[in-house]
């Protein structure tokens, strides 16, 4: 299991378009990808449960990966995390 | 002749037959079915066609519209993947032995509700996507089609609000305008009409009803207005609106992209002023070269409290990174006189325009100053930025700036956060005293702008919020066209350039006499660039 924390620094926070884009990437890798935000939690190869977290700016996510390629699978989500959002 | 109200969002002029969008699926029955497993295979397919559409809808979109609009219809296409929505609909069809239909229609509705319930504003209307992907599968299990306008010719196409994908698929030669019931400035349907210059009225109400349909109208998109059997006054009128509206578009068309220069030769930088990141869409319309002026003061009024340093980085970015490596002037906190934010908590002042305001606040408490400058900084890195401070009077003031802006380059710099070194920074010419001894000030920063507006009220001793002195306020009066000539004289002679971002930058009558001065710059509101590129192009 591999996890880490991000902080949101995007204006909009997790909107549509970067949700989409997040889920993208996620589906590249064969491990599931868990996403958290205070007690919520989300499978972060579904959009609606991505989208219904509701992350604003400012606000941390956490990011767990686990299972098949999962360092590589939080090393390139960390990436994207910082990239676009 | 009747007149509705509303919003415009797409200005335009256009007469014609009203007609409402119509809509395919009716309301949705529940059906037991014995045989589950055959409606869960037809909703399968059914959803299978409607990614295969939408991915076809995307490239379409893609090449209306732009990447950026249309890059919701691949998350229109995630949404019709995502498991939770399938489960639920599969699950329901199973567990209830009923009809595809029914089941798709009852999660839609679920799926738009948790939308709909959330704090967040752009959130809850994503209830209206989920309604549009789920409204396209109905529409193959139905086999009704989706919906459109039946017509040979134009007409204004009419509705309670649009669904995006409904913007997108309807035939283009075929829309004169869009008029909606519901809907606001950054729906959907307003953000296409832009984008596609069809001319639009939003938040009609409850007076559009289907019984207008096949009505004849006039749609003013700059007002508002909709005016339904028009008579011949109404028709005249919007007549001379519609072929101003059009010489004036041929004339957008025209200086679009060109230089600013007179027959001459002589070129000046024409920019835009701007409120908030919101107003870029219309500099980058109107073609403006640059940003003359940001008023930062958006940031500290919206809030409740100090903007944070990351909420105003990411406003710097933002439009540092849209206008691509051209210049972005951001002018520092001008708080005070009339425009106050109770967090401040400034005293009351007999005489606030001359209180504590604008950069004396910022020296008075260097804390929230060095705040905005760290941000400024910061996003220094993502483009062309020039930081600007108003309301100077002495040179005292400018060491002391000086001094705090390079304290905050050091701190960036040890901490390893990359910013631009080489940053302009420069002052606002408001005051006759900054005028008076511009020679000065020259020698101590990169640029300078004119700030009429001010300079007017200190000048002619006439306060520009007093309606009884406005006669006294003559912008055109000689001591401040002596004073901007000077400044222009000074700056010069020290090597660096001026601008004016006041009220007077856009007056005309005034141009001429600018050109002469040398004014290597005027900045001002977008719809008023292209007209005043026309007129120096003409020159």
């Amino acid at each position: 299991m591999k996890t880490f924390t991000y902080t949101l620094t995007d204006r909009e926070g997790i909107h549509a378009r970067p949700a989409g884009l997040l889920i993208k990437k996620a589906a590249e890798f064969p491990c599931d990808i868990a996403i958290k935000k205070g007690d919520k939690s989300a499978d972060a190869k579904r959009i609606f449960a991505v989208m219904s977290l509701a992350a604003k700016c400012g606000e941390e996510i956490t990011v767990t990966c686990s299972g098949e390629r999962e360092e590589e699978a939080a090393a390139a989500l960390q990436a994207f995390l910082k990239e676009t959002l | 002749m009747t007149k509705l109200n509303g919003k415009g969002v797409c200005g335009g002029v256009v007469f014609g037959k009203i007609q409402f969008y119509r809509r395919g699926a009716g309301p949705i029955e529940r059906v037991p079915v014995d045989d589950p497993e055959a409606e869960v295979k037809r909703f399968e397919a059914a959803r299978g066609k409607a990614v295969a559409e939408l991915a076809v809808l995307y490239t379409k979109a893609s090449k209306e519209v732009g990447e950026e609009n249309s890059l919701l219809f691949q998350i229109h296409q995630m949404m019709l993947e995502d498991l939770d929505y399938c489960d639920a609909i599969t699950g329901q069809i199973r567990e209830e032995k009923v009809n595809a239909e029914y089941a798709v229609n009852e999660t839609a509705q679920k799926f738009a509700d948790m939308f709909a319930s959330m704090d967040d504003e752009y959130m809850r209307g994503r209830a209206a996507d989920v309604r549009d992907v789920s409204r396209r599968v109905l529409s193959i299990l139905t086999g009704v089609p989706a919906g459109g306008i039946e017509s040979d010719g134009p007409v204004i196409v009419a509705a309670d609000d649009l669904a995006p994908s409904e913007t997108v698929q309807l035939d283009k030669s075929k829309v004169l305008a869009f008029v909606t019931a519901g809907g606001s400035a950054s729906s959907h349907t307003a953000i296409l009409a832009r984008t596609m210059g069809i001319p639009a009225v939003i938040g009609v109400g409850g007076a559009l009803t289907e019984e207008l349909d096949g009505r004849e109208a006039a749609v003013d998109g700059f007002t508002g207005e909709v005016y339904l059997d028009p008579d011949e006054d109404t028709r005249g009128h919007l007549q001379v609106k519609a072929r101003k509206d059009a010489e004036y578009r041929q004339l957008l068309s025209q200086y679009r992209g060109k230089e600013t220069r007179t027959k001459d030769g002589q070129q000046l930088l024409l920019y835009a002023n701007i409120g908030s990141p919101d107003d870029m869409e219309a500099v980058l319309n109107n073609d403006a070269e640059g940003v003359g002026l940001f008023r930062s003061e958006f940031l500290y009024l919206e809030s409740e409290d100090y903007p944070t340093e990351e909420r105003q980085f990411q406003a710097y970015k933002e439009v540092a990174e849209k206008m691509e490596g051209r210049r972005v002037v951001i002018r520092t906190l001008d708080i005070g006189a009339d425009k106050q934010a109770a967090y401040f908590r400034l005293p009351p002042e007999d005489n606030p325009a001359m209180g504590m305001r604008a950069i004396r606040i910022c020296l008075t408490r260097p804390e929230i100053f060095k705040t905005q400058l760290r941000a400024l900084y910061r996003a220094s890195a993502y483009g062309k930025i020039a930081i600007m401070f108003p309301l100077i009077t002495s040179v005292r003031e400018l060491r002391e700036i000086r001094k705090l802006a390079a304290d905050v380059r050091a701190e960036l710099s040890v901490k390893n956060i990359p910013f631009n070194p080489d940053t302009e920074l420069g002052i606002m010419i408001e005051t006759p005293a900054a005028a008076v001894i511009s020679d000065q000030l020259a020698k101590m920063v990169d640029f300078f702008s004119v700030g009429t507006n001010d300079l007017t009220q200190y000048t002619l001793a006439a306060d520009r919020q007093n309606e009884s002195v406005a006669e006294f306020a003559d912008p055109h009066h000689e001591a401040i066209l002596r004073l901007i000539e000077y400044s222009a004289k000074s700056a010069h002679e020290a090597g660096i350039w001026i601008g004016i971002c006041g009220e007077l930058a856009a007056d005309q009558e005034l141009t001429r006499t600018f050109l002469q001065m040398g004014i290597d710059e005027l900045s001002v509101s977008p719809p008023a660039v292209l007209p005043l590129r026309a007129r120096i192009c003409q020159m």
